[in-house]
């Protein structure tokens, strides 16, 4: 079971999957959006992890083996990006309720 | 009715999908292929002079990923401000 | 227009407003010696415009003013942009500071070190100007969706 990670980071990402196909609320399809993508950097930070060792950072360092920075360089894009997704996606589901006047997703009024 | 049913065995397959490729990836804490991030490690502290090696890969040796970055991160807060209605008056 | 909360949340809200700002002012100038950069310092940063929004209401918005904030944020995107061109003669975001022992340039030898802050070369002034950028969006977008008027 030394894969743990991984298995965690899939099950976020299965998780916040089958939240976004089975919940009505759009902000609850938000969330789940949202944790999709903790599951995604999960997945990146873990990608680079190496045993006993430091993150990549020489300020009064104590050994020199290091993780691997590229995949936390990639996590910081990421993280930025979800939360631009999902800045976009409140503004529009703010948008539908002033405009419908309801957050169903599944509601008539929103398939006319 | 019949496609409530079809959800879980949907999520199901991910989930079981992802666990096989959890597990054929390398094991965790020994990742396989290291050349590139051993040559930041080792170099990117006399080329940069950053100590910290994340910000030299992230505003140097990947610098444009970083600026499409900053951008998409321009465009989200016009895009907030234009879907809501900040502009007018 | 949200008046605010009591003034309890109010005295304690203006003196955290302090040690949030000189914070995420650390964590921007140290980004290339410890843990953080830009995007992090920049998001404690608008944590205070959040924290100002929730307890003081939005009356103080007007006087700061929406525009100044877009400005100040395609300031940031501009002078980002601005400093990787500067290195233009040799390649795009090219690192023409370090070794030359001006400011922020002091070479740097590899291995363990106490940090020094006048390193780095570009890697300090990219830090700030994305740290202005990040803050100016996030606060954008926070004032944005509190200000706006959601019912029909």
């Amino acid at each position: 079971m030394s894969n743990l990670v991984f298995v965690a980071a899939a099950m976020l990402i299965t998780v916040g999957l089958y939240a976004a196909m089975t919940r009505r609320n759009l902000i609850k399809i938000v969330m789940a959006v949202s944790v999709v993508g903790s599951g995604v950097n999960l997945f990146l930070v873990g990608t680079g992890y190496r045993e006993n060792s430091i993150a990549p950072i020489f300020t009064n360092a104590p050994s020199l083996a290091m993780v691997m920075p590229t995949p936390q360089a990639l996590t910081l894009t990421s993280i930025v990006i979800n939360l631009a997704i999902v800045a976009m996606m409140l503004s529009f589901a703010m948008k539908i309720y002033q405009h419908y006047g309801t957050l169903d997703s599944r509601e008539r009024r929103l398939k006319k | 009715m019949e496609r409530n049913k079809s959800k879980p065995i949907v999520a199901a397959i991910l989930f079981v999908f992802l666990l096989a490729m959890s597990f054929s990836i390398h094991p965790a804490g020994k990742p396989s292929e290291t050349k590139m991030d051993d040559f930041f490690i080792a170099h990117g502290q006399e080329e940069t002079g950053s100590n910290n090696i994340v910000a030299a890969i992230v505003f140097d040796y990947r610098g444009m990923d970083t600026l499409v970055e900053a951008s998409v991160l321009f465009a989200a807060a016009t895009g907030v401000f234009i879907a809501l209605g900040g502009g007018k008056k | 227009m949200n008046k605010g909360l009591s003034p309890i949340v109010k005295n304690v809200a203006a003196v955290a407003l302090v040690p949030i700002t000189v914070f995420g002012l650390y964590v921007i100038a140290h980004g290339h010696l410890t843990p953080g950069g830009g995007f992090p310092g920049g998001a404690i940063i608008a944590t205070m415009t959040a924290l100002l929004l929730i307890s003081f209401g939005t009356s103080w918005v007007k006087a700061i003013g929406k525009e100044r904030l877009s400005m100040a944020e395609s300031l940031g995107l501009v002078g980002f942009v601005g400093l990787a061109i500067m290195g233009i003669g040799k390649s795009f975001f090219n690192n023409f500071l370090v070794g030359q022992g001006l400011f922020f340039g002091n070479a740097v030898a590899f291995g363990p070190n106490p940090g020094w802050l006048g390193t780095a070369g570009l890697i300090p002034l990219m830090n700030m100007a994305v740290g202005l950028e990040v803050f100016a969006a996030i606060s954008l977008i926070a004032i944005t969706m509190f200000t706006a008027e959601v019912s029909k």
